[in-house]
């Protein structure tokens, strides 16, 4: 299966009978109304604005892995911890979520190759639960450092969350030191550990594993930061200046190395692997 | 004057009638004095009883109480001697984490923390104990040199929150606050991080990522403060008091949860009422804990930081 059919396959409505609702989708940026073939042949990024929108765990692992990687088994954590109850309860929450979800939570692991180079690439998936983290991608996040520890290949990290999961309150926390013991142990080990930032990702998952990469690459427009925007509005009342905490931005402030777009994202991973991969031994 | 919250309004009362009392029979021939021992009683039950039974909002409030002890009371009553050291030498000395060399006792330590500062003019200063990136980089920068000198660190936590602002944004807040949990995991040396106040999110954890954490018997600690959850989740800050009881934010809570792994007790009432004693219980606490440590060698302590936090969530 190539690359761009298994990105089709992925995508819940294109198994559907083919009706004029979905051969069109509109750009959330220009509003410009697209072909969804179009769309996706061009990665889901707008061919017109070139704005990047969101794509789902699988989209993302069929653009960055060659075909036939292998999908890691999601971790089993303790569901529901705290009991919580909001307007409705976490586990209905949880419920709705999966039904709308090839996987039963925010990260995604795929054990690969990337252009023929051992990798393993963890992806967060915003459509689960605004990609929050919680026991399941703190969990998920060590499963993958420990795929790359074990083949010894670098791991990739793609980011995207409005932060942790208040449903496990002070547990989603606690992934931010868990996270990092792992980030540590691949530091210890001489492999490279890079993170692709996409839109959006904020808060806990930036102030740990998002932000503590070998390499930061982010994609362009992406939304980076740690406090929300609306948090910094009300807490120092100022306007925000034009593309504040945008890809672009970061770069120009230092916090990541390049913005890279999509199309050139798994060439650009395949040449920074060459650079950093562990040597092969002798 | 002593200051009380909203719950403690029945104990107000009789203390201003205790207070009334004793106004009203000064000169008098009148004996009173067992009529006010007696209420001195009743609202001394009356305070222990109501701290013994606080709901999650009201620890809240009392973790933030504007006369609770702060990093200097604790440095002043805990603590035999300190010596600031400041600057992350990278851009500034934030005043909102002060850190040093300090000597708990006999026992010499990197003390660091954050202040909140106790009145207009210091609170200013301290930019309300929030934190910001220079802030995290001279804990950063403290944390190495206690493991180059081979000192045991201990923080103490009382942050809502990193401060969110533009600068911080610009200068990496969540770089900062990542590294700053990464430097507290990489310790060749023995950590001990106790949440005196309010633990907040990743402002708090940069600080907290330690093989031992305390709470003071009535601090809170948790992922997003409880007015922030509720405008979330509820879609209304008022909603608070619901979203502190769900997310378990106290001490009690934490302990079970397996998130700490000792409660400091507090004078009844609250350390606003007596923080000398509070204090006094912290310094006995951080002591038994580091003496405790002192034994183990420092790949060990890496691994037991390690462990506790990869054991968090697995079922």
């Amino acid at each position: 299966m190539s690359w761009l059919s298994r990105v089709r396959n992925s995508l819940p409505f294109v198994a559907k009978r083919e009706t004029p609702d979905n051969l069109w989708v509109k750009c959330p940026s220009c509003q410009e109304m697209l072909f969804v073939k179009e769309y996706e042949e061009n990665l889901h990024v707008c061919p017109r604005c070139n704005h990047h929108g969101r794509i789902n765990a699988d989209t993302r692992l069929g653009i960055l892995l060659d075909a036939g990687y292998d999908l890691l088994p999601q971790p089993s954590v303790k569901e529901d911890p705290l009991k919580f109850r909001d307007t409705s309860k976490y586990t209905d929450r949880l419920k709705k979520a999966r039904a709308n979800n090839a996987h039963s939570d925010a990260f995604s692991v795929g054990s690969g190759m990337i252009d023929g180079r051992p990798a393993v690439v963890g992806v967060q998936d915003f459509s689960f639960m605004g990609g929050s983290m919680g026991m399941a991608v703190g969990s998920a996040f060590v499963a993958g450092a420990e795929q790359a520890l074990k083949r010894h290949c670098p791991y990739i990290v793609v980011t995207a969350a409005g932060g942790a999961r208040m449903q496990e309150g002070i547990l989603s926390l606690m992934q931010m030191p868990k996270a990092t013991v792992m980030t540590r142990r691949l530091k210890e080990a001489g492999l490279p550990y890079i993170v692709v930032l996409t839109d959006p990702t904020t808060g806990g998952v930036t102030a740990s594993y998002a932000m503590l990469g070998d390499v930061h690459i982010a994609e362009p427009g992406a939304l980076i930061g740690f406090a929300g925007q609306r948090v910094i509005q009300d807490t120092i009342r100022e306007q925000l200046p034009e593309g504040f905490q945008r890809a672009e931005y970061l770069l120009k402030h230092g916090m990541v190395d390049m913005v890279v777009e999509r199309k050139d994202l798994k060439g650009t991973l395949a040449t920074l692997i060459d650079y950093l991969a562990p040597k092969k031994a002798a | 004057m002593q200051s009380y919250l909203e719950f403690e309004k029945p104990v107000a009362q009789l203390d201003q009638r205790i207070a009334e009392l004793r106004a009203a029979s000064e000169g008098d021939e009148v004996d009173i004095s067992a009529e006010l021992a007696r209420l001195e009683a009743k609202s001394a039950e009356l305070l222990a009883t109501t701290y013994a039974a606080l709901t999650p909002w009201q620890k809240t409030q009392v973790a933030r109480h504007p006369s609770r002890p702060h990093f200097r009371d604790y440095v002043a009553h805990a603590f035999e001697e300190f010596v600031p050291l400041g600057g992350d030498r990278l851009y500034g000395d934030d005043q909102s984490i002060i850190g040093g060399l300090a000597k708990l006792g006999e026992r010499k330590v990197v003390l660091i923390g954050h202040e909140k500062g106790h009145d207009t003019e210091t609170r200013i200063r301290h930019n309300f104990g929030m934190g910001k990136p220079e802030g995290y980089r001279k804990a950063i920068r403290l944390m190495e040199l206690a493991g180059r000198f081979n000192i045991p660190v201990v923080t103490l936590v009382d942050t809502s929150g990193a401060f969110p602002g533009i600068e911080a944004e610009e200068r990496g807040q969540a770089e900062a606050i990542a590294r700053s949990t990464e430097a507290c995991l990489a310790l060749p040396v023995p950590m001990v991080a106790v949440i005196v106040g309010e633990g907040g999110s990743g402002g708090a954890v940069a600080l907290a990522s330690a093989e031992r954490v305390l709470m003071m018997e009535h601090a809170v600690y948790s992922v997003i403060s409880p007015e922030g959850c509720a405008s979330i989740l509820w879609r209304t800050a008022e909603k608070a008091p619901e979203a502190a009881e769900a997310m378990k934010v106290t001490a009690q809570h934490l302990e079970r949860l397996g998130v700490i792994d000792r409660i400091v007790p507090e004078p009844i009432g609250g350390a606003h009422r007596d923080p000398a004693a509070a204090a006094r219980a912290l310094g006995t606490a951080i002591g038994d804990e580091l003496d405790t440590l002192a034994q183990i060698a420092p790949e060990q302590l890496r691994r037991m930081r390690e462990d506790r936090f990869l054991a968090i969530g697995a079922n």
